[in-house]
């Protein structure tokens, strides 16, 4: 299933083309972020003091119509800043990520509007993604049941655990069919019961022509849902192939560099 | 081949490439609700936590109104400007329009960050939907003034419906502004320290709460450099439309006219030519 070879590509049509993208990011030597705050270098002399941590550095892939690719890799390794890249929030340093649909990208802790009600952050959310104002009022109910969360859909989402937003937030993405969709852990913090409503949602999806990225600890989800693996360790691609074979060879990796 | 000639070939886009720039303008128009949505639950999260909740936005200009009242009118004594209230109230109201628009246009990209990380938009939302949101908050100004003036001049005039080609005007200059400010604040962060200090010098010279002509009146080359302070050209201009003894002069339309364009057209530009820039890290 997986594309190795240089003549199967020539057969299917591209949907993802990571060419050479390199990601680096500019942080305080003190391990601050050079944001909001931080800006202790002054108005003129703002890179004095700055350490370049290359996150990316020089990953090339092509992703196929109807693949669904699991990406693994230990933290920190630059799976994060690989995904909001394909999806053009984090704008790359060098090279470039072309895609057939605008991908959208479901992460971690991107809460929309904490002091407002789960509800007007399903109608902002839906707005922002393009999406018109009839069109959310009428889903609005289906999102609400998907997540769970019929009981404080009304309440702000401040008051909502991590589990709990996070349940809202992907039902809020997941609520129409996406050309492209990634989904960046944001699945780690749900139950076990949301984690398989969602997953059979995301082969749907798939099902459906539309192309996933699945970013995950869990390799049994991977495996589950994933026709291809990507495994990215200190900003580079060290494997592409068939899941049961990457996976195999990052449990052996991360075997006995844990034993050592 | 290489990997961008093969992409291209097979009709991919670059992810993240900013759009033409009529292109751009359609996506925003586009997504003008999520905009305006965004600004009424903006104001509302605001006033969310607070007990009296959205009677703020009408309490504090009053408080705010009468601190001004009371302190200018006390410190200006004899020298203070005829129909001194309705003056000031026009004066304060118009001015917290622009420093409001500029302050929140300002944070309105680094201060949503949680927004532009995790959907894509066009950014230029932002800066025009802190605009909204102040504008939302002029208005319950604008009515306590007009019962100021209704209070204190006791005669409603057909020069009031000026006030809407004014506000247009100023709203024009507004998103201007904002979309300056918002990208500047990207670039140097440090800007949020000293705009506070930029809004000040620009509320004691443009004539809120003196006259401009008495004060100035020795210094006919500075008076008329002070005309072209766009502060000071909108707020006299809606003077001249609400105010008896001030007149909307041809002269201050066309030097209003010109900032709300040229603000306009230059804010839209320079936010759009950076739009990749948003959400990087550095």
């Amino acid at each position: 299933m997986a594309a190795k070879t240089k003549a199967m590509t020539e057969t299917r049509k591209p949907v993802v083309v990571v060419d050479d993208v390199r990601i680096t990011y500019k942080v305080f030597a003190g391990g601050r972020r050079a944001t909001r705050g931080a800006a202790g270098g002054g108005l003129f002399s703002k890179r004095v003091g700055l350490r370049e941590v290359h996150a990316i550095k020089g990953v090339s892939f092509t992703i196929f119509e109807g693949e669904s690719i699991g990406v693994i890799g230990s933290n920190g390794s630059g799976k994060s800043s690989l995904m909001r890249a394909i999806a053009g929030l984090t704008p790359v340093t060098k090279g470039a990520v072309y895609s057939s649909a605008r991908p959208t990208l479901l992460g971690v802790g991107a809460v929309l509007m904490p002091n407002l009600s789960g509800e007007k952050n399903i109608l902002l959310g839906g707005l922002a993604m393009g999406f018109s104002r009839p069109q959310m009022v009428e889903s609005t109910k289906a999102i609400t049941e998907f997540a769970g969360l019929e009981e404080f859909i009304d309440l702000p989402m401040r008051t909502y655990s991590s589990g709990m937003s996070a349940r809202l937030r992907f039902a809020i993405a997941a609520s129409r069919d996406h050309d492209i969709l990634i989904v960046d852990e944001a699945l780690a913090v749900g139950d076990q019961e949301f984690r398989n409503r969602s997953e059979a949602r995301m082969r749907e999806m798939r099902d459906n022509a539309g192309t996933l990225f699945l970013v995950s600890h869990s390799l049994k989800s991977i495996l589950d849902t994933c026709t291809r693996v990507l495994w990215i360790e200190k900003g580079e691609l060290i494997m592409d192939g068939e899941p049961k074979a990457v996976v195999d060879a990052y449990n052996e990796h991360t075997g006995s560099s844990t034993i050592d | 081949m290489s990997l961008a000639d093969y992409a291209r070939q097979h009709g991919l886009k670059r992810v993240g490439a900013r759009p033409e720039f009529l292109e751009y303008l359609a996506q925003a128009w586009s997504r003008r609700d999520f905009a305006f949505t965004l600004s009424l639950f903006a104001n509302q999260a605001a006033n969310a936590r607070n007990r009296l909740g959205r009677w703020w936005v009408l309490l504090l200009p009053t408080i705010q109104a009468m601190v001004y009242g009371l302190i200018f009118g006390i410190i200006m004594g004899s020298s203070r400007p005829d129909n001194f209230i309705p003056f000031l109230f026009t004066g304060v109201f118009l001015f917290s329009y622009f420093a409001g628009s500029f302050q929140s246009g300002a944070s309105s990209v680094t201060g949503n960050v949680g927004l532009v990380r995790s959907l894509s938009f066009p950014r230029m939302l932002l800066p025009i939907s802190a605009v909204m949101r102040q504008f939302f908050n002029l208005l319950p100004q604008l009515g306590l003034l007009l019962v100021a003036l209704v209070l204190f001049q006791q005669d409603i005039t057909w020069g009031w419906l000026a006030l809407f080609p004014i506000l247009f005007l100023m709203t024009m200059f507004a998103f201007g502004l904002a979309m300056v400010a918002a990208r500047l604040t990207v670039h140097i962060q440090d800007l949020t320290k000293i705009i506070p200090f930029m809004v000040r010098v620009v509320f004691y010279t443009s004539g809120i709460f003196f006259s401009m002509e008495r004060v100035l009146g020795d210094f006919p080359i500075v008076l008329q450099i002070m005309q072209f302070n766009p502060a000071y050209a909108f707020i006299e201009l809606s003077r001249g439309a609400l105010i008896e003894g001030h007149e909307m002069t041809g002269f201050l339309w066309a030097v209003c006219s010109s900032w709300a364009v040229g603000a306009l057209l230059l804010g839209v530009l320079f936010f759009w030519k950076a739009e990749e820039r948003y959400g990087r890290e550095d």
